[in-house]
């Protein structure tokens, strides 16, 4: 029992590390490539230094992505055996064409994008920039196509306990994928454009870059004028959707314990599991009804509708769906104070709105967590809903001792590695784009597929391309 | 009568642990040689010789891991919970190396501490691979469809001791690499010391030859019954070849002869490793078709593995050509 909870511990740990690197480099990679379509059309050099810029930060990031993603499907066999055996025989294929399609697409065009803006023509330099983002996508497609199955499975039969496809056309297309691939998808291009915006609004604060700065504001507002309001629809949909297939999540996500007409919707309670009612609650009447069912006199199921057995942690999804909710509310006041100045032309000059986008930079993150967090946490107690327990999945070999000990090394690790990058990341923002055309030189000199390393082609105080590859660092 | 897909599937499998031993194989044994070499330069250049490479080259390692997943979930189910600590300690010494690999080069990093990363994980995570192969030619104890045994079983003498051969060998592919890759000091030097590698991994098969036939009977009667003994009298034999030819090789001079010979010599102890298992892809008594997932899966997954595969393949082969060469001192990477 206490191995089953470690090693859901262990997973949320690598995967919660894990989710912030696509969260950032999906959006990244497609913002990119849009710089470099810009660029190739309008020839503005201002784009062209931000792009590479853009690119140094990108590479870090995906080098994370990658190397933590390797962790990934290694968990699914050591703490989660019993779920592969009875599952992957079903998505497991999905999986795998994750790693054929879209690693082969990112690996075959990052380098050059990273190296080859000299060494091959222009358009084919912002092709695949539309290519990594492409691959990156596709990535996307098929890992939360898995997801949704343990959502909303579809397409199989089952024997023995294990799961046997019947249609892969539906084991991929799920009710729950179209909404969650959308959803998730805008999350993660909001959660990028947040930090560009942010990183605009900081330069501008210090009076540097301001080309390049405005371009980001301005670009990044545009899209979030759209993409914010988009994706409050959407998620309001993919609530729908949810209340349709797992009533149980959405009830608790509500704090909703009895069942219903007219609901109110709860704005801030503490939920109590046992004794099956809500303390301290703040509610809205007749609210969660008609915007869970479009209708004021609608039905919701509440959270009694289901034996204590199956339902989810109801604080968790609870509180997590309101830190979603709420910052999604930020988003949008955010944006629009911001479109509002920017009509008025003061959008440069408020330094108060400039320090609120500096704020708010990172709150996608955040969002996009706490959003993960409500729909798996609210998954549960099922791994396959309503079809195998997450208790049924753990590899039965495992001891409490052991995976307290994987947990602890994945854990200092983790702390380790990925504080070390946020580091080298936040250095990279200090510096900030390149100035001039200096970095031309570099580019040439290196070589293609090598993630990482384009980091250290604009390095600052390195004024040859000799020093890359011997000893004449400088660890200023 | 549906195709069976089983044995192709195994080809494609093996051929994607084989890519990745022989590819990581050699980055990972630079990584290694590391600790005997502590110059800066050396190090900067050991390093700008797997840089434009090394990340594909563990991309073979997700395509194996995934494909096991995918197509024979059983194996992957009973294999991985029994190795959970070495899979532990290799992703972990995976993780550390890889990004060391760049946070060493990046603006006013500590470069000594990602130094140690790099040699230290690359260390870890060979043994680590070591003792899964060592456990994997044992078996796996298997009630119903799960591993029986515990988590720490992987500590058993065998094991520890493939771990250590794996660790010369994946030295021997890196020194044999940097031969081909380097000039003058330190190509000199990784002559030198590949012979002792070469000696080293030598001993190692051959304790590996007598232990496992001594310790498992049916391992013994597939090699030394009639006709297979003629049938697989080859692999031996032309180990032995391969490993004097590597040796003169070295004494010769030559460049690129020693790191194909290397390789050579993986492929053939690889060969003799499926000799000894096969059917079975968690020994001793899981085989590829008990393992194997839904046909339906099998079939959809294959549609695009057989028109992706070759263009990866395609892929890899065109990326090391335009790396070729040898890595100069003060000329960047290329």
């Amino acid at each position: 029992m206490d191995a089953l909870l470690l090693s859901r511990v262990q997973f949320a740990w690598v995967i919660a590390f894990h989710i912030l690197l696509p969260a950032f480099t999906v959006g990244l990679a497609c913002y990119i490539a849009t710089l470099e379509v810009r660029w190739w059309i309008t020839k503005d050099d201002t784009v062209r230094r931000l792009s590479a810029y853009w690119i140094k930060i990108f590479a870090i990031s995906f080098g994370m992505g990658v190397v933590s993603g390797i962790v990934m499907p290694f968990q699914f066999g050591t703490n989660w055996s019993r779920f592969s055996d009875s599952a992957s025989t079903v998505i497991g294929s999905l999986l795998a064409y994750e790693v054929v399609t879209a690693f082969f697409l990112e690996a075959a065009f990052l380098g050059v994008l990273l190296f080859g803006r000299k060494l091959v023509p222009q358009w084919a330099h912002a092709m695949s920039a539309v290519m990594v983002a492409l691959g990156t996508l596709m990535s996307s497609f098929w890992i939360l196509a898995v997801n949704s199955w343990m959502h909303t499975p579809r397409g199989y039969q089952m024997v023995d306990g294990r799961f046997f496809p019947t249609s892969m056309f539906e084991i991929i297309f799920t009710p729950s994928f179209p909404y969650r691939l959308t959803h998730t998808v805008i999350a993660f291009v909001v959660t990028t454009a947040f930090v560009i915006l942010g990183v605009g609004a900081h330069y501008l604060r210090q009076n540097r870059f301001p080309g390049e700065s405005r371009i980001m504001m301005r670009m990044s507002l545009a899209f979030l004028g759209i993409m914010v309001p988009t994706q409050i629809l959407v998620g309001d949909l993919h609530g729908l959707n949810t209340l349709e297939h797992q009533p149980a999540k959405v009830a608790a996500m509500e704090g909703l314990w009895e069942t219903g007409r007219g609901v109110s919707a709860s704005v801030f309670a503490i939920p109590d599991e046992k004794a099956e009612k809500n303390h301290f609650e703040i509610a809205i009447p007749k609210l969660a009804s008609i915007y869970l069912t479009h209708d004021i006199d609608g039905e919701v199921k509440g959270l009694k509708e289901f034996s204590r057995e199956d339902r989810p942690p109801v604080a968790i999804v609870y509180f997590a769906f309101r830190i979603m909710v709420g910052i999604g509310m930020l988003m949008l006041l955010t944006v629009y104070t911001g479109l509002f100045l920017w009509k008025k032309g003061r959008l440069f000059t408020s330094r108060w709105y400039l320090r609120l986008c500096t704020m708010v930079a990172p709150v996608g993150f955040i969002a996009v967590l706490a959003g993960w967090t409500t729909t798996e946490v609210g998954r549960q107690p099922w791994v396959i809903y309503g079809l195998m327990r997450t208790s049924q999945g753990v590899t039965p070999s495992l001891t409490t001792l052991d995976v307290a000990i994987s947990l602890g090394a994945y854990m200092l690790s983790y702390l380790f590695i990925f504080g070390a990058g946020f580091v080298l990341l936040r250095r990279l923002v200090r510096i900030g784009p390149p100035v001039g055309n200096e970095d031309e030189t570099h580019e040439t000199q290196a070589h293609p597929k090598r993630p990482l390393s384009a980091v250290t082609e604009h390095d600052d105080t390195v004024t040859t391309p000799v020093a890359q590859g011997v000893g004449g660092r400088h660890d200023a | 009568m549906m195709l069976d897909l089983v044995p192709l599937w195994a080809a494609i499998l093996s051929l994607a642990v084989l890519m990745y031993v022989l590819l990581d194989g050699f980055d990972l044994g630079v990584g290694m040689l590391f600790f005997f070499r502590r110059h800066d330069e050396d190090r900067d250049l050991m390093v700008a010789t797997v840089a434009p490479v090394w990340d594909f080259n563990e991309t073979w390692l997700i395509l194996g891991g995934g494909g096991l997943l995918a197509v024979f979930p059983l194996a992957f189910a009973i294999i991985i919970p029994a190795v959970y600590f070495p899979i532990l300690l290799m992703l972990l010494g995976l993780l550390f190396r890889g990004v060391a690999f760049e946070f060493r080069d990046a603006p006013a990093a500590r470069k000594r501490l990602w130094n140690i990363a790099f040699a230290y994980g690359s260390l870890i995570a060979t043994f680590a691979q070591g003792v899964v192969l060592g456990n994997f030619i044992r078996g796996f104890p298997v009630v119903g469809r799960s591993y029986s045994g515990t988590s720490w079983d992987w500590i058993a003498p065998f094991p520890l001791l493939t771990g250590i051969g794996l660790m010369v060998g994946y030295c021997l592919l890196g020194a044999t690499w940097l031969v081909m890759k380097t000039e003058g000091e330190l190509q000199h030097w990784a002559r030198g010391i590949a012979r002792w590698f070469l000696l080293g991994l030598l001993a190692f098969i051959v304790m590996v030859s007598i232990w496992t036939p001594l310790a498992q009977a049916r391992i013994a009667e597939r090699w030394f019954s009639y006709p297979n003994l003629l049938l697989f009298s080859p692999v031996p034999l032309l180990t032995l070849a391969l490993a004097l030819l590597l040796w003169r090789s070295l004494k010769q001079g030559r460049d690129v002869l020693p790191f194909v010979c290397a390789m050579g010599l993986f492929f053939l102890a690889y060969t003799g490793l499926i000799i000894s298992l096969w059917p079975y892809v968690a020994p001793p008594s899981v085989t590829l078709w008990d393992a194997a997932t839904a046909p339906m899966s099998q079939q959809f997954l294959m549609v695009g593995t057989m028109f992706l595969l070759p263009v990866i393949l395609l892929y890899v082969f065109w990326s090391y050509w335009v790396f070729r060469g040898k890595v100069k001192a003060g000329v960047g990477y290329h």
